[in-house]
């Protein structure tokens, strides 16, 4: 008997196990490897130079501009969207008309809960391929057509959009635009998991704090957003792993994917623009080790903060 | 996170969950109207937001190229242009890519939930020696960017190609595998708790009945975790249907090969070529296609849909 559970254990686990080792693990193994090797990919010449790939890093000014445009992302995609999917959860869920029953869901709202998650079924390549076209510098994108249509923007000076480099509060105005589109995307799935979470909050707490007078905002702000707060963490986390993927708006959105100018490069279109096209794997590597341990720092800290009591209900 | 994978519609439906009537404070009648009218105004204008652009593509995509240019911003075109879908089809290759994209999902998510089931049950069940070694390393997988693995993974399925073809870059049996890996992870760590919670009686009564391991898990057990297979199948369609990057790294196809590749690959290089040839109209069909009908199967099944992606974060 014991041998037949070891068995079946082994037989199921084989499969599983061998492919995750040989298509994940192995080639994470292999980076953290090469890192530290100057190897250049197309050639058999690799010569191991220790930790020169991350100290040259340091003093790559691109890396470093890189770094901080995806630090802008992680704070303002979880920020935004966040923020915005709360504010529909809770109109959706309070903004309605008073009546005997108490406070209702606005009406309608089963019609909006289906429609704010469009963006969520689509694929990031459509909703690139969609916004490039919206956005486009001239009289044919959909905004600066209406724009021009209402006489708000000359026909000689569009908006240019992704293909702006100028800073906007000190951050390049394209690394802006792709925000408002990771935002738009973002933000009809997160109102529905908050929406989901303000209704398993019971009704009495609401009750005690209406019999003490609070209106709806300030109920709002004291009872529903504390008590959301596991919710919003996850949400906080799962966001950040999201800035890290902005990788397909910047590689179908943007001049030379990374431009205009670097304006809108970030530490994965500079990790591939190093591996394919100057062929230098060694270096792309130890970008790709940094990232890793940037990203598993960013996740244990944002958990830690996170972390509080759980109110049980 | 028990709270956020009840299905959303469930109790919405009712209406009237959140807060009683405010009375008193910010509340009362007129305060609530402007409040009522302001939150309409609101979700109107997102609403809108979100679904205008949707429709200028759809509309767009059967205006002719001239009408494109000239009439960028109406919604209703002159006559149907169905050749547009065509020539995306035909020319821009969208229907085979299309074929392929089906292709590859079919395997490449049946083989993700029988693999990731059956890993994550054993892991979950059964005790070990290095159980919980392999679990964490499932779990690692999830937290590293798939971009530190780009460069010796495809470093590694190139190589493999020179001996087995059908394992090597543009292939779709690679593919599937490639998937699968990258998919067992989260499809794991979802099952596992999932397996956890199943009553431990059935299993034993089963045994008792002489049923062997592999019986248990196919005939009950499995069958069981019903619930928590379709919120992961929809997640790993939706993923995998969504990838970009990994095809894009391992599918290029070498002049006078086979295009192997799927509908994302597809619609980049469309949108880079409409570039020179200036096919708006073309564009706008492809994105339409690919749009559709990840749409329309969301709007027929938008409850299970909703409650399974949320399901995934919320675990």
């Amino acid at each position: 008997m014991r041998h037949g559970v070891a068995r079946f254990v082994s037989g199921f686990l084989f499969l599983p196990v061998a492919l995750y080792l040989l298509y994940v693990v192995w080639p994470f193994a292999q980076a953290a490897g090469y890192s530290l090797t100057n190897w250049g990919g197309y050639s058999d010449r690799q010569e191991f130079v220790g930790l020169d790939n991350y100290v040259r890093l340091f003093s790559d000014e691109l890396i470093r501009k890189a770094f901080w445009h995806n630090v802008f992302f992680l704070v303002t995609v979880p920020l935004f969207t966040i923020a915005l999917a709360l504010f529909l959860a809770f109109l959706l869920n309070v903004g309605g008309r008073e009546d005997r029953a108490g406070v209702r869901g606005v009406f309608g709202s089963g019609f909006y809960r289906v429609v704010f998650f469009f963006p969520q079924v689509l694929s990031l390549v459509v909703i690139a391929v969609m916004w490039q076209q919206i956005y486009r510098g001239d009289g044919q994108g959909l905004i600066n057509g209406l724009l021009m249509r209402i006489g708000l923007v000359d026909e000689e000076n569009p908006v240019a959009f992704t293909a702006d480099p100028e800073p906007f509060l000190g951050v390049p105005a394209v690394l802006w635009w792709l925000l408002f589109i990771a935002v738009w995307s973002g933000a009809g799935f997160y109102m529905v998991l908050f929406s989901a979470a303000m209704q398993s909050i019971p009704k009495d707490i609401y009750e005690a704090a209406l019999l003490d007078g609070a209106g709806r905002v300030h109920t709002f702000f004291k009872i529903t957003l504390p008590l959301l707060r596991d919710t919003v963490s996850v949400a906080w986390v799962y966001l950040g792993f999201i800035a890290l993927d902005m990788y397909a708006l910047v590689f179908v959105m943007t001049p030379s994917q990374g431009g205009p100018d670097h304006a809108s490069e970030i530490f994965a279109s500079v990790l591939n623009f190093t591996a394919f096209q100057k062929g230098q794997f060694g270096y792309a590597c130890a970008m790709g080790v940094a990232l890793a341990i940037f990203t598993i720092l960013l996740a244990a800290l944002q958990l830690r903060i996170t972390r509080r009591e759980r109110i049980e209900y | 996170m028990s709270t956020v994978t009840r299905p959303p519609g469930e109790r919405s439906r009712a209406a009237a969950p959140g807060p009683a009537t405010p009375r008193g404070g910010g509340g009362g009648g007129l305060g609530g109207r402007i409040f009522n009218g302001f939150s309409h105004l609101f979700l109107v204008v997102w609403a809108v937001m979100v679904i205008y652009p949707l429709l200028w593509v759809v509309m767009s995509a059967f205006k002719s190229d001239a009408e494109v240019i000239r009439q960028p911003l109406s919604l209703i075109p002159e006559k149907l242009n169905w050749d547009n879908f065509s020539r995306a089809w035909v020319d821009g290759h969208l229907g085979s890519f299309f074929g392929n994209t089906l292709l590859v999902l079919v395997g490449s998510v049946g083989l993700t939930m029988l693999l990731g089931s059956m890993a994550a049950y054993v892991l979950a069940r059964y005790e070990f020696p290095g159980n919980r070694a392999i679990y964490y390393l499932f779990l690692s997988g999830l937290t590293l960017p798939i971009y530190l693995a780009a460069v010796p993974l495809f470093k590694g399925v190139y190589n493999m190609g020179v001996v087995f073809p059908l394992l090597g870059p543009n292939s779709h049996l690679m593919l599937i595998l490639v998937y699968v890996a990258w998919s067992l992870s989260f499809t794991v760590f979802f099952m596992h708790s999932f397996f956890r919670t199943l009553p431990n009686a059935v299993a034993e009564a089963a045994l008792v009945d002489g049923a062997s391991h592999s019986r248990l898990f196919f005939s009950v057990m499995l069958p069981m975790a019903r619930p928590g297979l379709i919120s992961i199948g929809i997640f790993n369609v939706l993923g995998q249907w969504n990838q970009w990057y990994l095809p894009t790294l391992l599918m290029q196809s070498v002049s006078g090969e086979p295009k192997n590749q799927v509908i994302a690959q597809g619609l980049i290089e469309l949108s880079v070529n409409q570039g020179y040839r200036s096919d708006w109209s073309g564009l706008f069909a492809g994105v339409t296609m690919a749009m559709l009908p990840v749409l329309v199967v969301y709007i027929a099944f938008q409850r299970q849909v909703q409650s399974g992606l949320t399901a995934g974060v919320g675990k």
